[in-house]
């Protein structure tokens, strides 16, 4: 019988096995980042260990840098203290690190990928549940607390009881205006907040296949909101033209041998899963949030929807909405375009098209943050930028900003956003902020017309 | 971690569904550096109001959180388990967990108690009706009781975090008397896989 995905990768990377507790797995690529590691270092510290493999860890800061222009110091002393910390204990133990205004700074999510250290077959690990961006690759990548990152600090390896495999078969062709972020959307409204929970998901089908690599991360990115701690997409000629763009792959003849290697990490045509559900693309539209959790999903020309039960209705009142109320009359005060969910060069581009020789509506502040310095140069070596700007977007630096408000882009109590990231939680933009989840062009489009919107609906 | 065998206390009851980690412990107090203080910023976002069920007299000093479904989910912040248990809980009981949330909480030696739906509302209102009885938890039987109104129930834990709690075993020590099968595996692989993050170390440092 033929293996999946996951399993090869599984297999590849057992340290000891067990087939009831925990085995221990190999760590190919540790990403850290301001937030989840002081307490980590100190931990090792207080135990007199040691970082087993500097070199297989790497750093940014991303998590509460500011987006404001980098000659404008962070002005929060906490956060400052967080990012000197990281600074001091990545230099202490000899780790990379992309500190802020650096050439490669940027949100981790984004910067694996792009660099190319993020590759097909690997385990990769880090102190943030969206880790799962990067098996859109090929890779076996989970989100861990610290603790874990304690574990993973000192001895390369993680404990793992072998999770349950799930295919999510999206079929058929998508329609035109469907982007990988209504399809992530889409699964999470059927699989439910809590039915990817011990899985990991495998995305196949022509739906998939067809999407850019870009897309895949976005997709694989948002796993975790159906609860999967991982979302996986086989290697194919897609994953294998994005990798031969990216700095840190074997270069020239060598590149050759690796592609051979990487292309076995796909599922054998008769691997068996533990459970498989199947989508029809052509079932899907341009969908937002309109909950308080990622599954409260709806159509963007539709209605609010009635509550089925209590904690719909509890997630209407904190909204602020009616039931029957059409969304395209729903006025938004922020729309933030940025996260580790679509703020790659693809998303700006989608959002910029939509933007171009319009005028963000008057009572709507609207934010573009990009993933990291890259994407921000090759934006703006494209003239999005000034799209954008001319517009009257805002046009950041790089960082999580608005996607969980710790820097100082933030909601206020009350206000409602459009926004790309990936969380709809109470608060979760800031104390009282309101969070629809869209996709870039309909997070353009809505920022033009003020109330939710199509990209269809904006007049050129 | 200190090992712990059984969780004595009284119960709070929180009916809310999908608890996440930012609910639990908001970004806001993810900035600090340190491991404790975190039980102020506990359910912070809720605790102005003055109705929150924290905030009443009868469940003041509680040691066990009874919620609903899907309790932690959403990001990886281990504060959320800092935050309960500088709180002063030791057990959560719930009829759903986040993942990571569960394995965080194993780290630090907070009990997870996994219940059917309908037991978890039952305590529910067992606590509601009095506040004031003792819950047990004892990890040895894998039993949640409260004696009083001769309510018990059996719940499921691996043997393997079971076991952790109960010798409070580091997790660190205990991979490391593998330390042999790691060095042997990682000189094979690092000749097949050399570090992919390697080569940006000459670049790094601003
Ligand atoms: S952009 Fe948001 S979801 Fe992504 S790593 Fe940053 S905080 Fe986490």
């Amino acid at each position: 019988m033929g293996r999946t995905l996951f399993e090869k990768i599984w297999d590849s990377h057992l340290v000891t096995s067990s087939e009831t507790g925990p085995s221990l797995l190999y760590v190919d690529l540790h990403l850290i980042h301001e937030v989840t590691s002081p307490q980590a270092f100190d931990g090792l510290r207080i135990g007199g260990r040691r970082v087993r493999r500097p070199d297989r860890t790497l750093a940014t800061a991303d998590h509460n840098v500011p987006t404001d222009p980098l000659d404008v110091p962070v002005a929060d002393p906490i956060s400052k203290k967080q990012l000197d910390v990281l600074e001091e204990n990545c230099a202490e133990a000899g780790i990379t690190l992309f500190p802020r205004g650096h050439a490669n700074q940027g949100i981790v999510h984004v910067i694996g990928p792009e660099l190319g250290v993020s590759q097909p077959g690997m385990i990769i690990v880090c102190g943030d549940s969206h880790t799962s961006t990067h098996g859109a690759l090929g890779a076996l990548a989970f989100g861990i607390g610290t603790s874990e990152v304690e574990h993973v600090l000192a001895t390369q390896t993680i404990p793992q009881t072998k999770p349950r495999t799930l295919a999510v078969n999206v079929v058929g062709t998508t329609p035109l205006g469907v982007t990988a972020k209504d399809i992530a959307l889409g699964v999470i409204r059927r699989l439910g907040t809590g039915g990817g929970s011990g899985y990991v998901v495998e995305y196949r089908g022509h739906a998939i296949s067809a999407l850019s690599m870009e897309g895949r991360l976005t997709l694989c990115n948002m796993s975790i909101e159906a609860g999967a701690r991982a979302g996986l997409i086989g290697v194919d000629d897609v994953t294998i033209n994005y990798l031969r763009t990216t700095p840190g792959v074997p270069q020239g003849d060598e590149f050759a041998t690796a592609e051979k290697s990487w292309r076995e990490f796909a599922s054998d045509p008769d691997a068996v899963f533990d459970d498989e559900i199947t989508i029809e693309a052509a079932s899907l539209a341009p969908l937002m949030t309109w909950g308080t959790n990622p599954s409260q999903v709806v159509e963007v020309t539709g209605v609010v929807p009635a509550p089925v039960d209590e904690a719909d209705t509890r997630s209407l009142e904190y909204m602020d909405l009616a039931p029957g109320t059409p969304l395209s009359q729903v006025a938004v005060d922020v729309v933030f375009i940025g996260s580790c969910t679509n703020s790659r060069i693809e998303d700006l581009r989608a959002a910029a098209a939509v933007a171009a020789g319009n005028t963000v509506a008057s009572s709507v502040r609207a934010l573009v943050v990009p993933g990291s310095h890259r994407v921000k140069k090759q934006a703006e070596a494209e003239g999005l930028d000034q799209v954008f700007l001319a517009a009257g977007f805002e046009w950041r630096e790089p960082g999580c900003s608005m996607c969980l408000g710790m820097n100082p882009d933030q909601l206020t109590p009350g206000q409602r956003s459009a926004s790309t990231s990936n969380r709809n939680f109470e608060g979760r933009q800031g104390r009282g902020g309101r969070t629809h989840l869209v996709s870039p062009a309909v997070a353009a489009a809505t920022a033009i017309v003020g109330c939710f919107a199509i990209p269809h609906e904006v007049a050129r | 971690m200190k090992p712990v065998a059984l969780v004595e206390g009284r119960g709070v009851p929180l009916g809310r569904s999908d608890i996440d980690t930012d609910q639990i412990i908001p970004s806001e107090w993810l900035k600090r550096v340190e491991r404790t203080g975190f039980g102020r910023g506990l359910f912070s976002e809720w605790r102005d109001d003055p109705s929150f069920i924290l905030n009443q007299q009868d469940f003041v000093g509680a040691a066990v959180l009874v919620a609903n479904a899907r309790f932690g989910t959403g990001s990886s912040r281990e504060h959320a388990v800092w935050a309960l248990m500088d709180y002063g809980f030791e057990a959560v009981v719930a009829s759903s967990f986040g993942d990571i949330f569960r394995n965080n909480a194993s780290k630090q030696g907070l009990v997870i108690v996994e219940l059917a739906e309908a037991d978890v509302a039952e305590l529910r209102d067992l606590i509601e009706k009095n506040p004031r009885m003792v819950i047990t938890i004892d990890l040895t039987r894998r039993t949640i009781e409260v004696a009083e109104v001769a309510w018990q129930r059996e719940f499921a834990m691996s043997d393997t975090i079971r076991e952790r709690l109960l010798n409070g075993w580091d997790d660190i020590g205990l991979t490391l008397l593998h330390e042999d099968d790691i060095s042997t595996f990682e000189t094979s692989y690092d000749r097949q896989h050399p570090s992919a993050a390697a080569q940006f170390s000459a670049e790094a440092t601003s």
